[in-house]
């Protein structure tokens, strides 16, 4: 365990940033976190989570696949993939770090995807404990600790100091690099984590995840309850592009008759286009999309995955759904076909 | 009022009078309730919910309700009432399917507004006289209610209920609104200024269409941005000029069909003010073709479909110095 005053948290990062591009949750121009590249003067958000996930670093919404130059009837192939430097990302919450796991599984699995790869294997992770969970986290649920969180360098701060522990082989390298952490007991953090266990007790959402299980999926997917649930769904994209760990995707182009741009970018099965083939939209209604994609990440996924949730419960779809309908009532709602 | 909701739903479906009932239902907190429909008594007593968190406007569900057979009842808040008779003018909504309770409003809270207060774990919230009692998991706070309610609600512009079956409580009037304040900053700004504050709102965006699916102007069976064929994307801020010009389209498409019902701005995940460039227009048709409020009424043209010889030419951009 390390640590180093919170006062010299700007010179943190700027040791950091001169050695990696390092992104921070800090308020954009509408009070919302994001991760940003950080920039002298920029200041860590005081919020919890940010309002998009940082799957975005790893998996953005849109990325180039490759260019196609068309002249006569002559095609040009051009590779247009980027370099990855490497990255740092300071204050991923354990919630997204378990996103990240998530997303290995579906992405660096045979055939690798050897974009989200380069990206993966050019950042460190620096996790930052949560003290202050909001009403909609449940990632204890899903048997987070966030006062543990996983990540390749795990952060508290608590009162005037930042503690700092190195968890991985990189973390430990870009600890090396940075000496103004010194070396220290783990009694406050410990104490921290104490304190912030016992709110996280007196959280109201614990999700009951029994019985969503292969030997259920099939009453769970005709159960009735799907109707009241889907009825009032904008069929909106904003839960699949808040959420951390969708990895659904669509490869379009842009062709301006002579150069054309392939690339890919998020889609969302709450779409009317999503895996939209020539015979049709085989999910024809909102009902179809919607229990889409609740059976994935409740059901499908950790079928596929020995156990593993689609879903963190880091609680954006809780807090950015217009009209209130996420995760949390669905699980509960379908409680009573799993009893 | 609640009660009193509660009862007259639970009156109607039991006398059969509809046989179902359009409202909000209460979800995990407080704060979280989503439109739903009720088909019986039990449903209703068991989960209806309305709250100063109900701001949903439950409009734009009556174009399918009212298709589904029988006879639904709605509760449409004053605003609400102006998206129900615009649509109800444009031919979209069966009226006679549908039996419309009104609801006097006193403004509609934003949990968005009481987290940016800096309440984090909000478990419970009360009204207490002019202020919003907040319970946390970190203590109680006290804020003022006037200043956590949605953006549409701190300048409502009529408390009058346009179109009703029955009125639950007290009809109200058109009040004044200053709603084109920041209409009117903005105009202030010189064009590059602007520009650069539009570019940057509009750089948020995520392309997850929440402002025009939730929008009852937006009403289209099949959105154009929808299509495949169409060679736009309808998914991706995958071009910064797409994802700008998708919400000025999206804006000149409901332009004089836009009752300003807030909408918009409400349910964007990014905060992007939307409701703005609705305003503008709405103010350059009040300006060029005189004051027209849509969904007041169901007789009067739309400024957009009359057309007099006096109407503005697109010269007029010239003599109004750019604004």
């Amino acid at each position: 365990m390390k640590k180093m005053p919170l006062s010299q948290l700007s010179s943190l990062f700027s040791a950091i940033s001169e050695l990696e591009t390092l992104y921070i949750p800090a308020d954009d121009s509408a009070s919302q976190a994001h991760f940003t590249p950080w920039t002298q003067g920029m200041e860590l958000t005081r919020k919890g989570n940010t309002a998009r996930s940082p799957k975005d670093l790893f998996f953005p919404q849109v990325e180039g696949l490759v260019n196609f130059k068309v002249s006569g009837k002559s095609i040009e192939i051009l590779e247009n993939r980027p370099e990855n430097a490497p990255f740092v990302v300071f204050g991923v919450r354990a919630c997204d770090c378990r996103s990240f796991y998530i997303l290995d599984r579906v992405f660096l699995t045979e055939q690798k995807d050897t974009f989200y790869e380069s990206r993966r294997k050019a950042a460190t992770i620096v996790a930052l404990a949560c003290t202050r969970p909001a009403e909609t986290c449940f990632c204890g649920s899903f048997g987070i600790d966030p006062t543990d969180p996983k990540g390749d360098v795990s952060c508290w701060i608590e009162e005037a100091f930042l503690y700092w522990r190195a968890n991985t082989e990189k973390g430990q390298a870009l600890t090396d690099k940075l000496p103004m952490l010194v070396s220290c007991d783990d009694l406050a953090v410990k104490a921290q984590q104490a304190r912030t266990k016992e709110i996280l007790r007196r959280l109201p959402i614990k999700l009951d995840l029994e019985g969503f299980d292969r030997e259920h999926m099939l009453s769970l997917f005709n159960a009735p309850q799907w109707d009241s649930l889907s009825e009032s769904c904008l069929g909106c994209g904003t839960c699949t592009f808040v959420c951390p760990t969708c990895q659904c995707y669509d490869v379009q182009e842009f062709n301006d008759g002579e150069k054309i741009r392939r690339f890919r970018c998020w889609d969302s099965c709450m779409y009317a286009d999503f895996t939209l083939m020539s015979a049709g939209q085989p999910r024809p209604t909102q009902k179809e999309r919607f229990r889409q994609r609740f059976m994935h990440k409740l059901c499908y996924f950790p079928n596929n995955n020995d156990g593993l949730f689609g879903c963190t419960g880091c609680g954006r779809c809780l807090q950015k759904c217009p009209i209130h309908m996420n995760i949390v009532k669905v699980a509960n709602a379908l409680k009573e076909v799993v009893k | 009022m609640q009660e009193r909701l509660k009862k007259k739903a639970v009156e109607l479906l039991k006398s059969g009078t509809v046989d179902r009932v359009l409202g909000w239902k209460s979800g995990e907190f407080f704060y979280d309730l989503t439109p739903a429909v009720f088909e019986t008594a039990e449903e209703v007593e068991r989960n209806f919910r309305f709250s100063p968190f109900s701001g949903a406007n439950l409009s734009k569900y009556c174009i399918a309700e009212s298709r589904k057979g029988g006879k639904v009842a709605v509760f449409l808040k004053p605003c609400d009432s102006f998206s129900f008779q615009q649509l109800c003018k444009e031919h979209r909504i069966l009226r006679e399917n549908v039996y419309i309770l009104g609801v006097p409003c006193d403004g509609m809270c934003d949990v968005e507004k009481i987290r940016d207060a800096g309440c984090i774990g909000i478990t419970e919230v009360r009204e207490d006289g002019e202020n919003l009692l907040a319970e946390t998991l970190y203590g109680t706070v006290s804020l003022p209610r006037k200043q956590m309610l949605l953006e549409r609600c701190a300048v409502c512009k009529s408390k009058r209920i346009v179109i009703f079956d029955e009125l639950l409580g007290d009809q109200g009037e058109d009040i004044p609104s200053d709603r084109f304040r920041e209409v009117e900053r903005l105009e202030a700004m010189a064009p590059e200024e602007r520009f650069t504050f539009w570019r940057s709102e509009l750089s948020r965006c995520i392309r997850c269409n929440a402002c025009r699916n939730v929008c009852p102007a937006c009403s289209c069976e099949k959105c154009v941005f929808d299509n495949p064929q169409s060679g736009v994307q309808n998914k991706a801020p995958a071009d910064p000029f797409e994802e700008n010009l998708f919400h000025i389209i999206r804006a000149f498409h409901v332009a004089g069909r836009c009752t300003d019902c807030g909408e918009c701005s409400r349910v964007c995940p990014q905060k992007i003010p939307l409701h703005l460039l609705n305003r503008k227009l709405i103010r350059d048709m009040n300006e060029l073709y005189g004051p027209y409020q849509a969904g007041a009424d169901m007789d009067s043209l739309p400024p957009m479909t009359a057309y007099t010889l006096d109407d503005a030419e697109p010269s007029i951009v010239y003599a109004r110095g750019g604004k």
